[in-house]
């Protein structure tokens, strides 16, 4: 074999060699992750509180705290997030206003979540005395608000130009051409945003820290520290207890697994969206 | 009567066309400016960012000036803080992570954009892009539990019997086989980056035209040729712009460093002993610092970090954005 030939094969044997790399990493992660996540697992989870050091118990009051900051932090986001990205798609294109708040988009995208659990401490849990599940849902509302306003703008330049020269020709008003046929149009698009920016918020624990903190007791006052299970895994899975790092990985299954199917469907909802209007056609 | 009708039919005309006009002009002015506000919030919280972090950071800043910055002591106890030992972890770490993660992600991408059939590069490109979704905690439970058990045992033991000897690096490997340390939190960091760089570098590649590869083919290369020579070539500003995207993520992310890195606040030269990160240090030390000089002086670790992403990823947006 001539020296071509042998440096072909090893840069294709080495780029074999790092796509498995990657999925092995995958799958140990998976594996750990089913196999003791499982064992911890059972209905005491969602029917127990979580338990002092050492004793047994469940996640209840944590997964119900999770769904009332996560969902409130998307209820917060998401009207303000599509209204910025209906803002950023309608700007001009020369536009230097909208063509920096787009990179500065992109640049809270990626702050570190923990400097947002930070500002958060500094301007909610400082100035009303507490830490406290408002606190909380607002961190997770900052860091959904780039991606809805990002994804939101993208969809919505998708939308062809005709049907809102169709809208304006019978005579409505720009802001009803954006909100019943642009909307309308994009929204599934939109609704992704909306979920990838739940899939991302659900298992971010930095932010958290700081600002819900964690609780053992079940509560819904959102003016109280809040339970939630990203910080409930990270304080049992760092604790000496084997019952409480059964929790925690017990947890992690839970909130990966709800994590999945919220990308799942994301990626599925716009294909259905497609396949109804195209049926609809037919 | 006649003149009374014509003055009422104007009336009526000037009355609706008023309405009309009103109504129209109202509608938009309101939902534009509603909208133009909402996204005037994203400069606002940004700027709340950057001041709350100023405020917060101001009492250690004014108390240790820039020497806040060259300082490695950072002792709770005695009140004197400096970040060096916290910066330097940041930056190993993120760097170990890039220095395994480009090249790996690079191989994965032109595995599954160049080399792969279809039925294999779908699935797998899936897979690959799941590790992404995959929780920053999770990514922390699995280092401590599964990787550094096996790291320990697998890796380290061996390179304090073979590496340690080696010129100029072999005091890298220098240390105890503990498990945790920089090193496994840069190896962990590297997992949790090479999705984004698979992704962006696959995408990139994928926007190269047809004609190009055909071309290259045409004239003999070989699929090696081909790549580093005309295709790599074409996309080197994404594929450094993916590269610096995914060492800007390394450098912030916290809750997987927190659990893998060991949190010792020192500079040492073997990477295998436990050291910090400024994301770590905050999120373990935040919620048990009593006295204001000490939550200030975390509060100006990130302020630091603050600064050093924000460089990092306007770097790599604009070098993504000029193709």
């Amino acid at each position: 074999m001539s020296m071509r030939k042998v440096k072909n094969q090893l840069f294709i044997a080495f780029c074999l060699l790092s796509t498995l790399f990657g999925l092995v990493v995958l799958s140990s992660v998976l594996y750990s992750l089913i196999g003791k996540g499982i064992a911890g697992m059972g209905l005491h989870i969602f029917t127990e509180l979580t338990p002092g050091p050492g004793s047994f118990g469940g996640l209840k009051n944590a997964i119900v705290g999770s769904l009332i900051l996560t969902g409130l932090g998307i209820l917060i986001a998401t009207p303000l997030g599509i209204l910025a990205g209906t803002w950023l798609s309608e700007a001009h294109k020369s536009s230097k206003i909208a063509e920096s708040l787009r990179f500065l988009n992109g640049m809270l995208m990626s702050a570190p979540s923990i400097l947002i659990g930070l500002f958060v401490y500094k301007v909610v849990v400082v100035t009303t005395g507490g830490f406290s599940g408002w606190a909380g849902a607002v961190a997770l509302a900052i860091l959904a608000l780039p991606i809805i306003v990002s994804t939101t703008e993208e969809m919505l330049r998708l939308v062809p130009t005709t049907l809102k020269e169709a809208g304006s020709g019978l005579g409505a008003p720009r802001w009803q051409v954006m909100v019943k046929l642009c909307y309308r149009s994009a929204g599934s698009g939109i609704m992704t945003g909306v979920l990838l920016a739940m899939a991302r918020t659900t298992g971010e624990t930095a932010p958290l820290l700081f600002t819900a903190l964690n609780s053992n007791y079940m509560t819904t006052d959102l003016t109280e520290p809040m339970a939630n299970l990203p910080v409930t895994i990270y304080q049992y899975a760092m604790s000496p207890y084997q019952s409480w790092n059964d929790l925690a990985w017990a947890g992690a299954l839970l909130i990966t697994s709800f994590i999945l199917v919220i990308n799942i469907l994301a990626n599925v909802l716009p294909r259905w969206h497609k396949a109804r209007k195209a049926g609809k056609k037919a | 009567m006649l003149v009374h009708f014509a003055l009422h039919n104007i009336m009526q005309a000037l009355f609706n066309s008023f309405m009309q006009r009103a109504k129209v002009i109202d509608g938009d002015r309101v939902f534009f400016r509603f909208s133009f506000a909402s996204s005037i919030l994203i400069f606002l919280v940004l700027i709340g960012i950057i001041l709350s972090l100023i405020d917060g950071g101001w009492l250690a800043l004014s108390k240790f000036g820039p020497g806040f910055i060259f300082n490695n002591q950072w002792d709770p106890v005695a009140g004197e803080f400096g970040a060096a030992a916290a910066i330097y972890g940041t930056l190993v770490s993120s760097l170990i992570a890039i220095v395994i993660a480009i090249p790996v992600g690079l191989g994965t991408a032109i595995f599954l954009a160049e080399l792969a059939p279809a039925w294999i590069s779908k699935p797998v490109g899936m897979a690959i892009e799941l590790l992404a979704a995959v929780p920053s905690i999770i990514y922390g439970m699995w280092g401590l539990f599964v990787f550094a058990p096996w790291f320990s045992e697998g890796f380290q033991m061996w390179a304090l019997d073979n590496l340690v000897n080696l010129p100029l690096i072999g005091s890298w490997f220098d240390g105890p086989p503990l498990g945790i340390g920089l090193l496994t939190a840069g190896i962990i960091l590297s997992f949790m980056i090479l999705p984004i760089i698979t992704a962006l570098t696959r995408d990139a590649l994928k926007t190269v035209p047809n004609v190009v590869r055909e071309a290259a083919y045409g004239i003999g290369a070989t699929p090696f040729e081909v790549i580093t020579r005309v295709l790599l070539p074409s996309i080197k500003n994404a594929a450094v712009g993916a590269g610096i995207l995914g060492l800007g993520r390394a450098l912030g992310e916290t809750m997987a460093v927190a659990f893998v890195i060991g949190g010792a606040n020192r500079i040492e030269t073997s990477l295998f002993m436990p050291a910090s990160s400024i994301s770590s240090t905050i999120a373990q030390q935040f919620n048990e610092a009593t006295n204001a000089l000490h939550i200030s002086s975390l509060i100006s670790l990130g302020l630091v970090l603050f600064i050093l992403t924000f460089v990092v990823m306007g770097a790599a947006r604009l070098l993504l954005k000029k193709r």
